[in-house]
């Protein structure tokens, strides 16, 4: 199941970047787009303009989002709870109608031409839901049924493949309302690897799943990379994130903070200053005095800002002031570093 | 829509997999197996409460004009239980699960989530209507045959069976007696098509399938009361349950067509009208669940 290249990826993956972020058009570059002939926005799989959707409640839960997904890309969709996620994948969909503002899929309008792009992308919205009366198998061969582009000859053994590939073959027959959590999310995933996508739309794919079976779902979607799919996947966990995607977008109370590479992402916010040291009191009113800006103690961590001067002068004025250094050094940035310079706050609930 | 891009060649038959899915998934929920048994039971019980009735002495039960039609028929030959247990189904225990049925439909599906995965399938939301309404109508069919087949055969262990003797008093032989049946059975059938179109417009409407079932069966009754208020006179040959019990003119030699054509009239308009409801809501709705 294309080794190769991912291997390949997890060697030039320390940081959860390719080189140039993108990957070529492969073989799967678009017979939709082609045939579509809407695709002047930039070759974007997911192009949205000016998107907004106010809920008949009155919510504005998404509110003008210019989204470009790059083919090829694993795209994290990033934002803490409420801030417009599902709301935008809905639109993407076509499961919701926007309240206006355009989106395009493979090239092509959403909602009107989802019955001509949905058979290429494949989703996960909002957890798995599934018929708990049938086994895990006859859950897929409805789904598939459902789909009038696919081929009823192949539809078991394609059903087969999809439950291999999330581990659940020997669970298939069992009935749907005894799997676990972790089963239904598999069986989710299964749903939306019922035939070769050219989009996977991954609401909170992780959901739910054990540390193994969250390295799993990496690990597929790395391959399903590999294989040319473009995965554009929402989660609020940054440092899911931070670990299988190329590309990122960052959203909170329904707006775009940001989107680019995940590289370039962190590399936006500067990293921190870290001091491990015993004498932390001292340690902070050095680093004070030596022009450290937002110093915080946490037990034996002293962190702030990196300050303009040399330093090799800070650490040296530390060492004469007495405090014993265990370790010194610039931490990289993280995305939780970036969010938090981007939106001034904490990771918290939009109201 | 169908482009050679989607898989080369698609063929159009592929449509109906979703027809026959969706009878599997229907026929197997235990909810639709309980109604199914329910109604089988209701045959079995107007059967065996005659056979307690008339001891066994043949006679007829004493007040000739009471209780369903053709019941009064049932101990001279086991064929009129089939026409008694319709009677007796029809204006409420025959509805009432093709209700359960059709507000189930969407709302369920709504309600359980599996709405939005069917639909980015993509199912289509009028091919995924459609296919519900044919096997909501599916559905009467086969309930009505269950109630019909159940009193056939309790009708022939618990009575004699022979040459029936229409309404209007001439004999018939025992085959086209059965024929009869089956025609009433299908009639029958046809005349729950208006309740099937009202349930899925129900079912459109909201995301509990508890809520759709309720609303449906209630309306249903409300109907059935409407129905027996004299002061609505004028209303009453509008609503669906009016020329139910017609499936007995069928019985009658010659047969008399002119309530059972309206009775299957007003079913087409109600499909028409609620079925255009259910697809124009349907179509438009945000599917949030
Ligand atoms: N069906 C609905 N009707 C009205 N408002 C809604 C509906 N669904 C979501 N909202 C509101 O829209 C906003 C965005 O919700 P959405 O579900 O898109 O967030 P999210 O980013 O997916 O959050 P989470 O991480 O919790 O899944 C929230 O304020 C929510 O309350
Ligand atoms: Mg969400």
């Amino acid at each position: 199941m294309g080794e190769a290249s991912a291997t390949e990826r997890d060697g030039t993956r320390p940081d959860g970047t390719r080189p140039d972020g993108t990957r070529p058009d492969g073989p799967h570059a678009g017979p939709v787009a082609d045939a579509g002939g809407g695709d002047g926005d930039g070759g974007g799989v997911i192009v949205t303009r000016a998107l907004t959707k106010r809920y008949r409640g009155g919510q504005l839960a998404v509110d003008g989002l210019h989204l470009t997904v790059p083919a090829g890309s694993v795209f994290g969709f990033l934002g803490p709870n409420g801030s417009g996620k599902t709301t935008t994948i809905r639109m993407l969909m076509g499961l919701i109608e926007p309240t206006s503002g355009t989106a395009h899929v493979l090239g092509r309008p959403m909602p009107r031409s989802a019955r001509a792009v949905l058979p290429h992308v494949g989703a996960l919205i909002e957890g798995p839901a599934l018929y708990g009366f049938l086994s895990g198998r006859d859950n897929l061969l409805r789904y598939d049924a459902a789909d009038p582009t696919a081929d009823p000859r192949t539809r078991h053994a394609r059903v087969a493949a999809a439950l291999d590939r999330v581990g659940l073959t020997a669970a298939a027959g069992k009935k749907a309302k005894a799997y676990s959590l972790g089963m239904k999310q598999r069986l989710g995933l299964a749903a939306a690897l019922l035939r070769p996508r050219r989009l996977l739309v991954l609401d909170e794919p992780t959901n739910g799943l054990d540390p193994q079976g969250m390295r799993e779902i990496r690990t597929l979607v790395r391959e399903l990379a590999s294989d040319g799919t473009t995965v554009f996947l929402s989660s609020h966990l940054l440092d899911e994130i931070e670990q299988v995607c190329t590309h990122a977008a960052v959203m909170a109370r329904g707006r775009l903070l940001t989107q680019g590479p995940v590289a370039e992402l962190s590399a936006g916010a500067r990293g921190r200053l870290a001091v491990t040291t015993p004498d932390a009191a001292d340690a902070a009113r050095v680093l004070k005095e030596q022009g450290v800006a937002d110093v915080v103690v946490a037990e034996e961590r002293v962190s702030g800002e990196v300050p303009e001067r040399d330093l090799a002068e800070v650490n040296a004025a530390l060492v004469a002031a007495g405090v014993r250094v265990r370790g010194f050094g610039v931490e990289r940035a993280s995305l939780e570093d970036a969010f938090v310079a981007l939106t001034g706050e904490g990771f918290d609930v939009a109201g | 829509m169908s482009r050679a891009e989607t898989a080369g060649r698609v063929s159009p038959l592929w449509t109906f997999g979703l027809f026959r899915s969706e009878l599997l998934t229907t026929f197997r929920r235990w909810r639709t197996l309980a109604l199914l048994g329910v109604l089988a039971a209701v045959p079995v019980l107007v059967g065996v409460a005659v056979r307690i009735e008339t001891g066994g002495d043949g006679s007829a039960g004493g007040g000739g004009g009471g209780g369903p039609a053709f019941i009064s028929q049932i101990t001279n030959n086991g064929l009129f239980l089939v026409f008694t247990a319709l009677a007796v189904t029809l204006p409420f225990f025959l509805p009432m699960a093709v209700g359960v049925v059709a507000g189930d439909a969407v709302a369920g599906e709504a309600n359980a989530g599996t709405l939005r995965y069917l639909l980015v399938a993509p199912a289509g939301r009028s091919r995924l209507l459609l296919t519900k309404y044919a096997t909501v109508m599916a559905f009467c069919l086969v309930a009505t045959l269950v109630v019909a087949l159940s009193a056939l055969i309790t009708g022939a262990l618990l009575f004699p069976l022979g040459d029936p003797t229409t309404i209007s008093g001439t004999r018939i032989g025992f085959a086209e007696g059965l024929v009869r049946a089956l025609l009433i059975a299908l009639v029958v059938a046809l005349s729950l098509i208006g309740v099937a179109a009202l349930g899925l417009f129900v079912s459109t409407l909201t995301n509990s399938g508890i809520a759709a079932m309720a609303t449906t069966v209630g309306l249903l009754t409300t109907v059935q009361i409407l129905d027996q208020l004299p002061q609505l006179h004028a209303l009453h040959p509008y609503l669906f349950s009016h020329h139910w019990l017609s499936f007995a003119d069928l019985m009658r030699e010659p047969v008399y067509w002119d309530d059972l054509t309206k009775n299957l009239g007003l079913q087409a308009l109600y499909a028409a009208v609620f079925g255009s409801a259910a697809w124009a809501r349907f179509t438009a709705r945000d599917i949030t669940a």
